[in-house]
């Protein structure tokens, strides 16, 4: 069959091209035609079509998501920012720590474990091309209702994915979140972060620069992986005699990964590369025009070197595969015999297929004829940028001015039986039986993993220097106001490392939004970013990357706004951090933060199907004091936890359960309101009664309401008159997830 | 038509083999009843030049004992397939 | 004392052992799975992880590798060998202890704090605990369940091989609740939990796990 080459195409300017089939607008394909001066060929049509989906290209996204970068607080703890792979930030000592989330839901929704697998295997491969260790991984994980048929094929296959690819790598998972909600019904969200760690000067970067270096294909062979789409163009080229079928599932292989993070990492040992990037979406396309436009602008890569799988595969399909565990490097020629010994020494596949030029053109050729030639910028970075129309939808008054109209617990008896009712419920129970099906311990550094507010790892054996990270997202409330619905979760989030005693530094966030398409949703996506940036610039944590995944829709239903926003902290002496409970009887408990009446968006409201109101204001100065007296009170703490979904009755039971020490305290207002406002910017502390005084100190001089609630200890929990077992209270938290899911 | 070497390693029928009752349970509710029992094995598919000699039958039995299958916990049988 | 820390490709808690060689007391040296040279070395420790991914069966190829002929003839010399969860799978495979390990009957990767009791302390890894301490170690796997025929297990349990095992529910239906048990000669031990994971309260359940690489220096003191 015909190959479509450069020069082919520059004598065919009429040929028909299925570039409508390929996901491309007339108007992008024109531009495409302009920007060489003749029709594409299908190997560049290939290219092209996969760099400017919405996917690769973020073309609906760029426009608010530049927000980022011009509100960006100062921060001396940024290293690398948005842009690169994954954004590194500087905790002292030396050490840069690099983290990102990023998202796999349609996937995942295909291919339970597969797609949950390959989404650990990718967020761990960005972190390591920034030339970092990986030391652990955290997943927050949606799903719909949790008693749905739906929601028991795909649960069981995610957790199965994440563990048998995370546990096979060795990297600790510390945390995540497992959530229960009707809007995601049909559209599961799969977010997965990764944290690594370097020295300062181990820092790499994806840019192909000096001419006469060397472009380095390793790791995995490359097959027919996710090229469902493109298979189009290979039936343009085979006609009939094309292979009948393309899996269109990537499947991953962890051993193959595990290896590839051994051998690249004495490879940056090493020095041995100039530049280096992994191969996602759109695999060799991406890296190819990525690596070319951060360097000096020229790659010639001969594509028949590639290594491959499947011998069948179309050039057009070898640069649209997305295989999975395969990185590519830009190494000067004198380094590379040594290169290439590392690879063999750990069986790593790898072959030179290019080199760095000095023009300003990628250029890729097939057996000596060129079927790319194109300026990589125009391929990589400057794709089309939309600004799609947004319209604040019509729900949104409506559904503010809704009035709640829920039960409210009074008596003893109501009041046990809404504690029960909530820490049962399948969002707020006990979620070992997950979680247990991950490695904590590997690597031998996790100071806190689930379910404590933030996980912890300790990155230097002597020093005792450590990391925390926490995520954190609250789509009830960004449903009600998306503006205010960001900046709560991001302060949710710092919050959670800050009740360890670690200093929020930066911060990752992986968008979840419906289709683009619809200017409500994109209304909310707009409110959301501004929200976000807006929040990061008044509590001086920059974004340091991200991820977006838009059409997480059924239909014309899109899911509620869902921003998981993910912070990442430090702590200088691990073993000085708060625990989120208490050893011991006789200690005091106090209340931080004032509460008020904040019932829209919470759990007890969703529990009663009314999800309408107003969501709270977020008070980023007060979640600042809060922060601070939480890091100064670090060595006067007992335990300190934080308050969020569930209120104060789910805080208090996950405390008095973590231990088994059981604790009496007395709410004065109202009692349904004080167990189960949502308000923002609280903590629960257990403190020793000698340093209680020291406490109410703190809290005057960062001018936040402290309330007594009681003291620990004993065998049940009791609030008020009402007294609750610890048993009885085990019993309901930990008996919902194992009978639905067991 | 190339003829292939056939290795059927299944669990000895005293050791536990929990995929097998799990596929088992999950039948019925599959409306698929007509199973008494389920026990899941591996097959490897080994292709040698021209057709298999006796020779090398055995050395696949050999292979067989020695990696495909684990002897402690596991039984085999060789056989050619066209 | 050097003990040995061998790395297979895919081994997973191979620094975490070394780092509990040297808490116990011992110099920890890197041994490669390539290497059949043993570098002098007086004690062996195969890590826990997912050597060769777990393909074809758990340690079956590890087996194989040439740093295990050299164990192999070492061990039958006397020479003290600890496996750790995989590393005990791939003892098992490599026929220096008898029995397999299989799918854990949950059929799910159990990660979990486990409490086990320490049966047999004679041999060199376990000489400085209490016979029938209790400890808590993590449990970490998705094929721990120890099996082996009705000859085996008189055997085991005759002669006293059972060095460690689950107390209360049986986390994964091994047999006899076995966690680890040793040769003949009491100098290979296979253990399916990780006391690596149980030397620092900060970073896991309890130390609880350390006198396993402390034993060892014990050892020396013999030669």
């Amino acid at each position: 069959m015909a190959l479509d080459t450069v020069s082919i195409a520059a004598q065919t300017p009429d040929q028909e091209q299925p570039f409508a089939a390929l996901g491309l607008k007339p108007d992008e394909y024109q531009r495409i035609r302009e920007i060489l001066g003749r029709r594409p060929s299908s190997s560049e049509l290939a290219m092209y079509s996969v760099m400017w989906s919405e996917h690769c290209s973020y073309k609906s996204s760029k426009v608010h998501l530049k927000q980022f970068r011009e509100k960006a607080p100062h921060s001396d703890a940024l290293l690398v920012g948005i842009g690169e792979n994954a954004g590194v930030v500087d905790v002292g000592q030396g050490y840069a720590v690099t983290f990102k989330i990023e998202s796999h839901n349609h996937p995942s929704f295909v291919e339970p474990y597969q797609g949950a697998a390959t989404g650990v295997g990718g967020i761990v491969r960005d972190i390591l091309t920034m030339g970092a260790r990986p030391i652990a991984v955290m997943d927050p994980l949606r799903f719909g209702p949790a008693d749905a048929p739906d929601t028991r094929r795909v649960l069981p296959g995610i957790v199965a994915g994440i563990g048998g690819y995370g546990n096979c790598l060795g990297l600790p998972n510390i945390g995540g979140e497992i959530v229960f909600d009707e809007t995601y019904a049909g559209n599961p969200l799969v977010n997965a972060l990764c944290v690594g760690v370097m020295r300062h000067d181990q820092i790499k970067l994806a840019k192909a620069s000096g001419a006469g270096n060397l472009v380095v294909l390793f790791g995995a062979q490359t097959g027919g992986d996710g090229i469902g789409g493109v298979s189009v163009l290979a039936s343009e080229t085979f006609g009939s005699t094309g292979p009948a079928k393309r899996p269109s599932v990537q499947v991953g292989d962890p051993f193959t990964e595990k290896v590839l993070i051994e051998c690249s990492l004495e490879i940056f040992a090493e020095d041995l590369v100039v530049g280096i990037q992994d191969l996602g979406g759109a695999g060799l396309s991406c890296a190819t025009s990525e690596l070319a436009s951060g360097g000096s602008g020229g790659m010639r890569v001969e594509l028949d070197t590639v290594p491959l799988r499947d011998p069948s595969l179309s050039p057009e399909e070898i640069l649209m595969s997305e295989s999975q565990e395969r990185m590519c490097a830009i190494v000067e020629p004198g380094k590379i015999a040594r290169f290439l010994e590392i690879c063999k020494k750990w069986d790593v596949t790898v072959n030179v297929i290019g080199e760095v030029t000095d023009g300003d053109r990628l250029i890729i050729t097939w057996h000596g004829e060129t079927i790319v030639d194109v300026p990589p910028r125009t391929v990589a970075h400057e794709g089309p940028v939309y600004t799609l129309p947004l319209a604040k939808p019509e729900y949104v008054d409506r559904v503010n001015a809704q009035v709640l109209d829920l039960p409210m617990p009074q008596s003893a008896h109501e009041v046990k039986a809404a504690i029960i009712k909530l820490i049962s419920s399948p969002n707020m129970a006990d979620k070992s039986w997950v979680t247990s099906q991950y490695d904590k311990y590997v690597q031998g550094n996790t100071i806190q993993s689930q379910p404590e507010d933030s996980g912890m790892i300790r990155i230097d054996e002597s020093t005792h220097l450590g990391v925390a990270i926490s995520t954190d997202a609250n789509a009830s409330w960004s449903y009600l106001n998306p503006y205010e619905g960001a900046k709560l979760a991001l302060a949710e989030a710092a919050r959670n490392i800050a009740t360890a005693g670690a200093k929020p530094l930066a911060v990752t966030n992986c968008l979840n939004f419906g289709s683009p398409e619809d200017p409500g949703v994109m209304w909310q996506f707009a409110e959301t970013v501004r929200g976000l940036a807006d929040g990061c610039l008044e509590m001086g944590l920059p974004v340091t990357g991200g991820n977006v995944s838009f059409y997480n829709q059924t239909g014309d239903v899109a899911i509620l706004p869902t921003p998981v926003i993910g912070v990442l902290g430090v702590i200088q002496d691990v073993r000085s951090r708060t625990p989120m409970s208490f050893t011991d009887a006789g200690l005091e408990l106090y209340l931080i933060g004032e509460t008020t009446n904040v019932l829209a968006g919470s759990e007890w409201a969703y529990m009663h199907n009314q999800r309408g109101g107003q969501s709270p204001i977020a008070d980023l100065q007060r979640e600042i004091r809060l922060i601070e007296l939480l890091l100064e009170g670090q060595s006067i703490f007992a335990a300190a936890h934080d308050l969020s979904q569930g209120g104060l009755a789910v805080s208090i039971a996950e405390m008095v359960l973590h231990n088994n020490i059981g604790a009496t305290i007395s709410l004065d207002q109202e009692i349904g309101i004080a167990l189960l406002s949502e308000t923002p910017g609280r903590v629960i502390a257990a403190i020793s009664p000698d340093h209680a005084g020291e406490l109410i100190s703190m809290a005057r001089k960062y001018d936040l309401a402290i309330t007594k609630l009681g003291t620990t200890g004993g065998t049940s929990l009791t609030v008020n008159d009402a007294v609750i077992p610890l048993d009885e209270l085990r019993t309901a938290y930990t008996q919902t997830i194992p009978k639905l899911f067991g | 038509m190339m003829a292939k070497i056939v290795v059927e390693v299944m669990l000895k029928p005293e050791i536990l083999d929990p995929q097998g009752k799990a596929v088992a349970a999950a039948l019925p509710r599959l409306g698929f009843t007509f199973a008494t029992s389920v026990r899941q094995g591996k097959r490897f598919e080994i292709e040698v030049v021209g057709d298999p000699t006796t020779e090398q039958l055995a050395e696949v039995s050999r292979a067989a004992e020695t990696l495909l299958a684990n002897p402690v916990i596991e039984t085999f049988v060789v056989k050619v397939e066209k | 004392m050097k003990v040995g820390v061998v790395t297979f490709p895919g081994s997973l808690d191979d620094r975490d052992a070394a780092r509990a060689v040297r808490a116990g007391g011992s110099e920890a040296i890197a041994l490669w799975h390539d290497d059949a040279d043993l570098h002098g070395v007086d004690a062996v420790i195969l890590p826990g992880g997912f050597s060769y991914g777990d393909y074809l069966r758990c340690g079956a190829i590890s087996r194989f590798a040439p740093v295990m002929g050299s164990i192999i003839e070492k061990a039958n010399a006397g020479m003290p060998v600890l496996g750790i969860c995989n590393g005990f799978q791939i003892l098992c495979e490599s026929h220096l202890l008898p029995g397999a390990l299989t799918q854990n009957q949950g059929l799910h990767f159990l990660c979990t704090p486990q409490k086990i009791k320490v049966e047999n302390i004679s041999t060199p890894w376990t000489s400085n605990f209490t016979e029938g301490l209790e400890i808590v170690i993590p449990l970490k796997n998705g094929e721990g369940s120890f099996q082996c025929d009705d000859e085996t297990l008189a055997m085991l349990e005759g002669e006293s091989r059972v060095i460690a095992r689950y107390v209360g529910i049986n986390p994964n239906g091994s047999r006899n609740l076995i966690a680890g048990i040793s040769n003949a000669r009491g100098n290979v031990v296979g253990l399916m939990p990780h006391p690596e994971h149980a030397i620092d309260p900060l970073t896991g359940p309890s130390a609880d796990g350390l006198p396993f690489f402390t034993s060892i220096l014990n050892a020396m003191v013999g030669k």
